[in-house]
């Protein structure tokens, strides 16, 4: 079928081979990242991966050791270039560093001067949605409440690029609803883009339509999310006694565990292909299952480790 | 009419949509001619993507099933022979439940027989069709 496909939407992240070295140690290992323009871009990785010194790099905040950067078409290394980057951008960050003595509405008034493309419209609607105390000031404001109010900022300043880590943590299912539902209708309306870096799965099942898994450093996966979900599976494998170890020739397998009489393999391109392996060796059963991101996540990052690599 | 999909299944999300309108039609609860939920106010209130949203009404135009008329939205087609695949589902439904009486009397447990549905179903024309 003719599938008129994402990957001829301009990216508006691109990210090439980049490293950055603290003291020795190898925080980035040669990055490659493409968020495509008008995406909810999913960020995953364990703690320590590497997503916030990408993040960071990005945002010109970390200088890199080697490799490229851009952001709207635009250097994150080169400081003119980088501060046209940040005008563009809007940057929740991981430790909602908002600890003013300013009032709620003095820090709103105080962004909405800040910035040119300040969108007060939204700012009204959002204070009211969000149920946020315009009076009481910024810090004494509860973890929750500083976090609605990070989301407000950033997604009132204008910025055609969003950048949010870890921006769902610690805040209630409901809260979490409201936030993500107040960013699908900017990214839907608008065409902003985001980039979610986050160890919350299933806000980004949810929302995300490209993801992105780092691990140690790399990009170990970079696509549509659509795409992981219909190209990875698990086939079960049951066998009448132990089953065999197996050196599967398809393509595309992930990850093989054996217990027992069952073999369980996830495969991210030939399921079909593996199950005729697996049918060819004797199985007694085979059944080939959806997976879920948080599966692919594990497998995909545990097989890196058992590699060796990184 | 259409209720928010279940992002955890490991199906894509706009697969579950494309089946809810096409359940939809074939149960006669959406006719010819009927207009379907704008993707953006859709996409707010089911809180996903609008892309995937965009990508449910496409497919689902390309199968037949809807008209994307520019500016207008999105129509129940005038060929989505709603009646027809109602009869067709409800043609089925006996040979379902004698199905599922059979695995029953083999000492299968409900859940059992749900998971080997959902596997069959999951084999089938996934892993088959080309994707990008």
């Amino acid at each position: 079928m003719a599938r008129r496909e994402s990957n001829v939407v301009e990216a508006i992240v691109e990210i090439a081979d980049l490293r950055k070295t603290y003291g020795g140690v190898e925080a980035l290992a040669g990055l490659n990242l493409r968020v495509p323009r008008g995406a909810i871009c999913g960020l995953l990785g364990r703690n320590g991966a590497g997503k916030t010194t990408a993040l960071k790099a990005l945002l010109g905040m970390v200088r890199p050791t080697s490799g490229t950067v851009k952001a709207h078409g635009l250097a994150a290394d080169v400081p003119e270039q980088s501060l046209e980057i940040r005008r563009r951008t809007s940057f929740v960050s991981e430790d909602r560093d908002l600890y003013s003595s300013m009032s709620v509405a003095g820090i709103v008034g105080f962004a909405a001067g800040l910035y040119p493309r300040w969108r007060a419209d939204l700012a009204a609607e959002y204070l009211r949605k969000l149920e946020l105390p315009v009076e009481r000031s910024v810090k004494h404001l509860s973890r929750g409440m500083r976090t609605k109010l990070a989301w407000l900022l950033a997604l009132c300043a204008g910025a055609e690029l969003v950048i949010l880590d870890e921006p769902t943590a610690g805040l209630d299912p409901v809260a979490t609803e409201e936030l993500l539902q107040l960013l699908v209708a900017r990214v839907a309306r608008d065409g902003v883009t985001a980039l979610l870096s986050t160890h919350q799965l299933a806000d980004i099942e949810q929302v995300a339509d490209h993801v992105a898994i780092i691990d140690h450093g790399r990009a170990l996966l970079d696509a549509p999310l659509d795409d992981l979900r219909a190209s990875h599976r698990r086939v079960q494998v049951v066998f009448a006694g132990e089953a065999p170890e197996i050196a599967f020739a398809t393509r595309g397998v992930v990850s093989v565990r054996r217990a027992g009489r069952v073999l369980t393999v996830l495969v991210r391109a030939d399921a079909d292909g593996v199950a005729a392996e697996a049918r060819a060796r004797g199985a007694a059963s085979v059944d080939v299952l959806p997976v879920t991101l948080k599966e692919i996540f594990i497998e995909t990052v545990a097989e890196e480790k058992s590699n060796g690599l990184g | 009419m259409i209720l928010k999909p279940n992002p955890s299944l490991g199906v894509p999300i706009y697969l579950q949509l494309m089946e809810q309108v096409k359940h939809a039609i074939e149960t006669g609860a959406l006719k010819p001619g009927d207009q379907l939920p704008g993707i953006r106010p859709l996409a707010e209130e089911l809180v996903i993507n609008a892309n995937t949203v965009a990508k449910a009404y496409r497919e689902l135009e390309h199968e037949g099933a809807i008209e994307l008329r520019h500016g207008a939205g999105a129509f129940v087609s005038a060929k989505a022979h709603g009646q027809k695949l109602a009869d067709r589902v409800r043609s089925a439904q006996p040979l379902i439940a004698s199905t599922v009486e059979r695995l029953r009397a083999k000492g299968l447990s409900d859940e059992e027989i749900r998971r080997l549905f959902e596997a069959e179903l999951a084999g089938y024309g996934k892993t088959g069709e080309q994707r990008g």
